[in-house]
């Protein structure tokens, strides 16, 4: 719509998608521990309830998308769709290793969305195809998200974090937005990390292995300069970002 | 009458309105200004950051400078234009008046439709409750504290009146 208003692009034809109720379901399925939502969702129906229950992670983030306004209209859907790496909802999906399910006029097909997200702005979605939903997994332990911005409301994340602690299967994962051509996931840190302590048991994080947590995730970011902020500070910003939410799922 | 134009009706402020000879994909903030001479929401970032397009479609607050016509048909709108009856202002738009949360008052109509949209679901408000609802309405005049100030005033006349 923005790209409307300000003349960047002129389509002749047009689809009214939040119309469409089937685009706004949730779908638990308890015996598999997934949830499936909608690409239409709001992100304000994410904030509480069922979603805020199963997926902390992605109740905060959607607690900080934009305002009230933009939360009763913006969804996963979108987040994909611009697949902008600073989008909101982006890092969490990653986190959790989810799917991105597509409808074409004639066929349907899931893509993870490691391969959905292609880079800046680019993503996998064919010609034809609408994003119908998102699947990610119930995890049994602490997740959650965080982000940098100048402000507390309104903001474009200047660097964003999600950290999600798998107790069952003894595995951390971590995933960077904005900082970046697309989503980031810390693959090299995780192993690193479940190598040194005992993900599966509540093991504490030394103050030690905290700094050289931050300093790894840093050194997987990409980030560059441009006129939110600076590659420096971004790089700074993660690390403690991450620190901050591997400190909080340690204290639970 | 051009190719991609369509006749449709949109239900603004209780009342259907025909939209003639204009495409459905024109911005509502668009329609209800230049379309159905409603020129109170007000359009100015036209990127849903500042909040003065603020109206409520089916009881949530939204930018309407975000809402594709396509979409708002068949729901219902409320604009600043619904807020005050025959006339008279309601307790939030009186109490901007008389504590001065309005200046260059190009803010006003989308926040008096955030903080009317607020009250009607929390009668209460805490402070932070205030403003995390007009968090999404830029003011770059008054510095938000006479905004609050008339806040409050209207929610201490709206509870004398209930109690």
């Amino acid at each position: 719509m923005v790209e409307i208003n300000f003349n960047h692009r002129k389509p002749t034809d047009v689809i009214a998608l939040r119309r469409l109720d089937e685009l706004k379901s949730v779908h638990i399925d308890a015996k598999k521990s997934l949830v499936t939502i909608g690409a239409g969702l709001p992100y304000q129906q994410m904030e509480h309830g069922e979603i805020a229950q199963y997926i902390p992670a992605l109740a905060q983030a959607a607690r900080t998308v934009g305002s009230p306004q933009i939360r009763s209209a913006g969804s996963i859907g979108g987040n994909l769709g611009t697949c902008s790496p600073a989008g909101d909802a982006l890092p969490v999906l990653s986190a959790l290793d989810a799917t991105v399910n597509l409808q074409s006029a004639d066929a349907s097909r899931s893509v993870s969305v490691h391969d959905f997200m292609v880079g800046v702005k680019r993503n996998a979605r064919l010609p034809g195809e609408i994003i119908v939903s998102t699947t990610l997994p119930i995890v049994s332990g602490w997740q959650g998200y965080a982000k940098v911005g100048v402000r507390n409301a309104m903001v474009i994340s200047v660097a964003s974090c999600c950290l999600v602690v798998d107790r069952t299967n003894g595995t951390i994962t971590v995933a960077l937005g904005a900082v970046g051509p697309t989503i980031i996931r810390c693959r090299e840190t995780e192993s690193w990390l479940a190598s040194q302590i005992d993900l599966k048991t509540k093991a504490t994080v030394s103050p030690n292995l905290l700094q050289e947590f931050g300093d790894r995730i840093a050194n997987e970011s990409k980030p560059i300069d441009d006129h939110r902020s600076t590659a420096a500070y971004r790089r700074h910003a993660v690390c403690v970002l991450a620190r901050r939410l591997l400190t909080r799922a340690n204290s639970q | 009458m051009n190719p991609n134009s369509e006749i449709y009706n949109l239900r603004v402020n209780g009342k259907m309105h025909e939209v003639r000879d204009s495409w459905v994909g024109e911005s509502l903030l668009y329609v209800l200004r230049e379309r159905l001479n409603l020129p109170g929401t007000k359009g100015a970032c036209e990127q849903g950051e500042c909040g003065s397009c603020t109206v409520i479609m089916d009881g949530q607050a939204v930018c309407s400078c975000l809402v594709m016509a396509a979409t708002a048909i068949d729901s219902d709108i409320c604009t600043v234009e619904s807020l005050s009856v025959d006339g008279t202002l309601t307790e939030v738009q009186d109490a901007f008046v008389t504590e001065g949360g309005v200046q260059c008052g190009f803010c006003t109509p989308g926040l008096v439709v955030a903080i009317e949209h607020l009250l009607s679901q929390n009668p209460d408000p805490s402070e932070i409750e205030v403003k995390e609802a007009i968090s999404g309405n830029i003011c770059r005049c008054t510095g938000y504290g006479r905004i609050f100030e008339a806040v409050d005033k209207a929610v201490s006349i709206r509870k004398a009146k209930t109690s």
